[in-house]
């Protein structure tokens, strides 16, 4: 579904309350409805995003550019120091590539201005206008954790970026916190999906997946704010093939910790790239005690991967695949919020014990 | 997981555990030959579908294509061929390092089907392949081509020792139509299964790789609500529609020779029944799910020559309107032979002889220039056993339908009986709707990426496999010989219309078509 708006319709009002709101969105949809009987509501997921009233323009644009995966009904709660009201907006879009004789599906947006000392009622105002039944996601991209917890009982799921936060280790802290009351979508985690995808792959065949006993050392590299996508992915290779690592320390500029496997150590290093231009990985280099050396690397091309075999031989390949940009990522998020990841909880704890000194 | 564990629970091959919570699971590096790279299906479905899988990064993590087709080119002209194709028939914008990624992997291979050579030097193609990259690549054949090659391409293929190779899989995808009578079945499936293994053979019907039908697996055998309900004791009748608004258009050449009952109620449409009526599988492995799928099948009986004007219908569009214009019949499009009697439309009653549907019948139709296109399976439940509300002005007590609708706007449809608001107790039938796309707002992928990507993983679940496709033609041969040595007159029906008025004859008593 495209979600170039061919028309919307907006109420709006000013000093408001969350059931005049609720009344507003369903007045609307039976509007709308009788304009054009082809029109129906999407009900794929609630996402109820908090932001600061400043910024939320950008946390708008982003939300458009997430594609194919957007939620049906979005509700922007932008936080304004010293208000004491509520104000809202509420508009539904139609598609703008509706076809004759097929259905045209509409998302839902409330936009409300509230705040700081509503966040922590915030429960009471979200609850009328979310559609029940339908998973409810929760995102705050500019903090506002306090919101968030008012929220967790009311959102299946939180959306959380952990390198967006200044201190890994407490965001790692945090995301395991969320896990034990929610299901959480960490955009970090998500980052590394293609570097996951391949380095599987690249193991798959049944010639080499006796090698994954043989590794001896991961390094990765990593845009220098995203420590903790470079830590999720060790912890990620560390829980899935029964490593025990110790705490990381710092060594030569990165980040090191030796795992013990079965009767091998295995040296996991994450080490800043400051040359990577966006959040996330740069590379992933993979070690075996035969010699062989798997690594993947990001280049203005795309991803590259080099395998050398203990032979010496050497060869490399592109790995086909669009990048998907920050919106795609976020766009990823909203959809993951229907799928559940149980490879996720424990690398999230393998990281903050890895983090933890 | 600890690394006893991976080794696996008696298997030889140990699992991979880094593949647990990945949506895309690895595919091992592959290289697929298309047969026929100039023909349309390459260009249109083939190639987009790829370029597409190559996008969303599921493509196995090393892959190479060859193009071998009759015309002479380049390696370099195919590729500039694939890129305008792809171009125009993507789904998607293309990305152009991802085409430039996925194209610099393509080579082409001059030569015609039954020209020896030909094999010999795609051979070597392979094989260089292999030692450039120092693996096996697995090998994917796709015959996209006249029917009349398949079993020529697979006997070369054979001949040439190209039906295995050591160190990786060799598989072969045979496109529809699946031989065109019962005999030719057999015998396609006879010279193929001579080199190939039925394990390696993915006779491929695009019907499957829908989302849609998919999800009829998931509607029927994930929702607990319906199963009580699927059987004799409640099901009334059901029928399966597929219609087509349009005509024939320019494909007089394969149509003609077809006609409606070969080319959608023989495969698509029995697909359909089958899905809709097999037996829960012990699991959804290929083989699970193909053996409750052939039981239907061999569970309708053969019709007899003298039991073929009561239980089937053809027809043929005579011009009339459709969309508000005026439509040519059959024997006035492009390139129909003056005497053509081949059908156009096809409407057959079946009868699913076992322990759960005994007695309720199956209606299928399907046709081309009819009122309007549409896919759907409606499931008429039996009526209530004492109608209470008989007063006047009401619209009355309709038996109940569940309605599964495959395109164009998929869902699914519960007809129930409500109260008209007022003083009176008046009912009129209304309907609970589901709409896939207001709950999953995301493009599903073409039919084809995802056979493509089950062939690579070696998933034959969404193929037909060779007792099927007998079992298939087993049910319509008769009907088609029936019709070919009848001497009565084709029937014909108005273009735009819901088809011919001999379909109603079908129909058992209080039983009737949904209206187009």
């Amino acid at each position: 579904v495209t979600v170039s708006a061919r028309s919307e319709a907006v109420w709006g009002e000013q000093d408001t309350t969350p059931s005049a709101v609720d009344a507003a969105l369903r007045r609307l949809l039976a509007q709308r409805h009788a304009e054009d009987d082809a029109f129906v509501p999407a009900r794929v997921c609630n996402l109820v995003a908090i932001v600061d009233r400043d910024w939320r323009g950008e946390i708008e644009n982003r939300l458009e550019k997430v594609g194919r995966f957007h939620p049906s009904r979005t509700i922007v709660c932008a936080v304004e120091k010293r208000r004491e009201t509520i104000d809202a907006v509420v508009s539904l879009a139609l598609p703008g590539d509706h076809k004759q004789g097929e259905i045209a599906v509409g998302a839902e947006r409330v936009e409300l201005t509230i705040g700081e000392d509503h966040l922590e009622r915030l429960e009471t105002i979200v609850d009328p206008l979310i559609v029940s039944d339908l998973v409810t996601l929760v995102w705050s991209p500019h903090g506002h954790d306090n919101a968030v917890d008012a929220l967790i009982r009311l959102a299946g799921v939180v959306l959380i970026d952990s390198v967006m936060a200044p201190d890994p280790v407490a965001a790692v802290d945090r995301a395991h916190w969320l896990t034990e009351r929610a299901y959480v979508v960490d955009l970090a985690w998500l980052r590394s999906v293609p570097w996951r995808e391949r380095i599987a792959s690249t193991f798959d065949p049944p010639q080499w997946r006796s090698s994954l006993r043989e590794i001896t050392a991961v390094t990765v590299r990593h845009h220098p704010e995203s420590v903790v996508s470079a830590t999720l992915f060790v912890s990620w290779m560390a829980t899935r093939l029964g490593w025990q690592p110790a705490p990381m320390q710092e060594e030569d500029g990165g980040l090191v910790a030796r795992a013990r496997a079965s009767g091998r150590k295995v040296k996991l290093r994450v080490e800043p790239d400051e040359t990577m231009p966006v959040a996330g990985l740069a590379g992933v280099a993979v070690e075996t005690a035969s010699g062989m050396k798997l690594s993947l690397f990001r280049g203005s091309g795309g991803l590259t991967a080099t395998r050398k075999t203990p032979d010496g031989r050497e060869s490399s390949w592109v790995v086909l695949g669009a990048s998907r940009g920050e919106a795609g990522i976020l766009g990823e998020g909203i959809r993951q919020a229907l799928l559940r990841d149980p490879t996720y909880g424990p690398a999230l704890t393998a990281a903050c014990e890895m983090l933890a000194s | 997981l600890t690394e006893e564990e991976q080794r696996g629970q008696g298997g030889d091959e140990e699992a991979n555990p880094l593949v647990k919570g990945l949506e895309r699971l690895p595919v091992h590096p592959t290289t697929t030959v298309i047969f026929g790279a100039g023909g349309d299906l390459a260009k249109r479905k083939l190639l987009p579908a790829i370029y597409n899988l190559a996008h969303e990064g599921a493509l196995p993590e090393r892959f190479n294509l060859i193009g071998v087709s009759r015309g002479e080119m380049s390696d370099e002209e195919f590729r500039d061929e694939a890129r305008k194709s792809i171009a125009e028939f993507s789904r998607r914008d293309t990305d152009e390092k991802v085409l430039g990624a996925l194209i610099a992997q393509f080579r082409y291979v001059t030569g015609t089907f039954d020209d020896e050579t030909m094999y010999g030097r795609l051979g070597s193609v392979l094989n260089e392949f292999d030692e450039e990259a120092g693996i096996e690549f697995n090998r994917l054949f796709y015959l996209s081509t006249a029917p009349n090659f398949f079993p020529v391409i697979a006997e070369a293929l054979g001949e040439h020792g190209l039906n295995s190779n050591e160190g990786s899989e060799v598989r072969i995808i045979i496109e529809k139509p699946f031989g065109t009578d019962l005999a030719s079945a057999r015998e396609l499936n006879k010279r193929v299964l001579t080199h190939f293994d039925e394990s390696q053979v993915f006779r491929i019907d695009h019907y499957l790789g829908k989302e849609t039908v998919q999800n009829m697996l998931v509607l029927r055998f994930a929702n607990g609500i319906f199963e009580p309900l699927w059987n004799r004791s409640y099901v009334d009748y059901v029928q399966i529609t597929a219609a087509e608004d349009l005509g024939i258009g320019s494909r007089a050449g394969y149509y003609d020779k077809s006609g409606a009952l070969r080319d959608l109620l023989q495969n698509h449409m029995l697909q359909l029944l089958m899905i809709l009526s097999m037996e829960p599988p012990v699991s959804f492995s290929a083989d699970e799910v193909r053996d409750e799928k052939v039981k239907v099948l061999h569970s309708i009986p053969a019709p007899r020559p003298e039991d073929v004007p009561n239980m089937a219908v053809r027809a043929q569009y005579s011009a009339g309107s459709s969309a508000g214009d005026e439509a040519r019949g059959y024997l006035d499009e492009q390139d129909v032979p003056d005497d053509s009697t081949t059908e156009t439309y096809a409407a057959v009653r079946l009868m699913v002889d076992n322990w759960r549907w005994a007695g309720v019948p199956f209606y299928m139709r399907t046709g081309k220039r009819l009122a309007r296109k549409i896919t759907e399976i409606a499931v008429t439940l039996k009526p209530v056993p004492h109608l209470a509300f008989k007063q006047q002005g009401s619209l009355g007590v309709e038996p109940n339908q569940l309605l599964l609708t495959v395109q164009p706007n998929e869902g699914v449809s519960l007809s129930l009986v409500a109260k008209i608001p007022g003083a009176r107790m008046a009912v009129r039938p209304v309907n609970m709707e589901f709409l896939y796309g207001t709950s999953f707002m995301s493009q599903s992928p073409e039919a084809y990426e995802r056979l493509i990507m089950d062939t690579m993983r070696g998933d034959a679940t969404l193929f037909a496999r060779n007792d099927e496709v007998e079992a298939a033609w087993t049910i319509c041969d008769p009907i088609l010989k029936a019709w070919e040595d009848g001497d009565e007159e084709l029937p014909k029906c108005e273009a735009g219309s819901a088809g011919p008025k001999e379909a109603d004859d079908l129909m058992l008593p209080g039983h009737k078509w949904r209206p187009l």
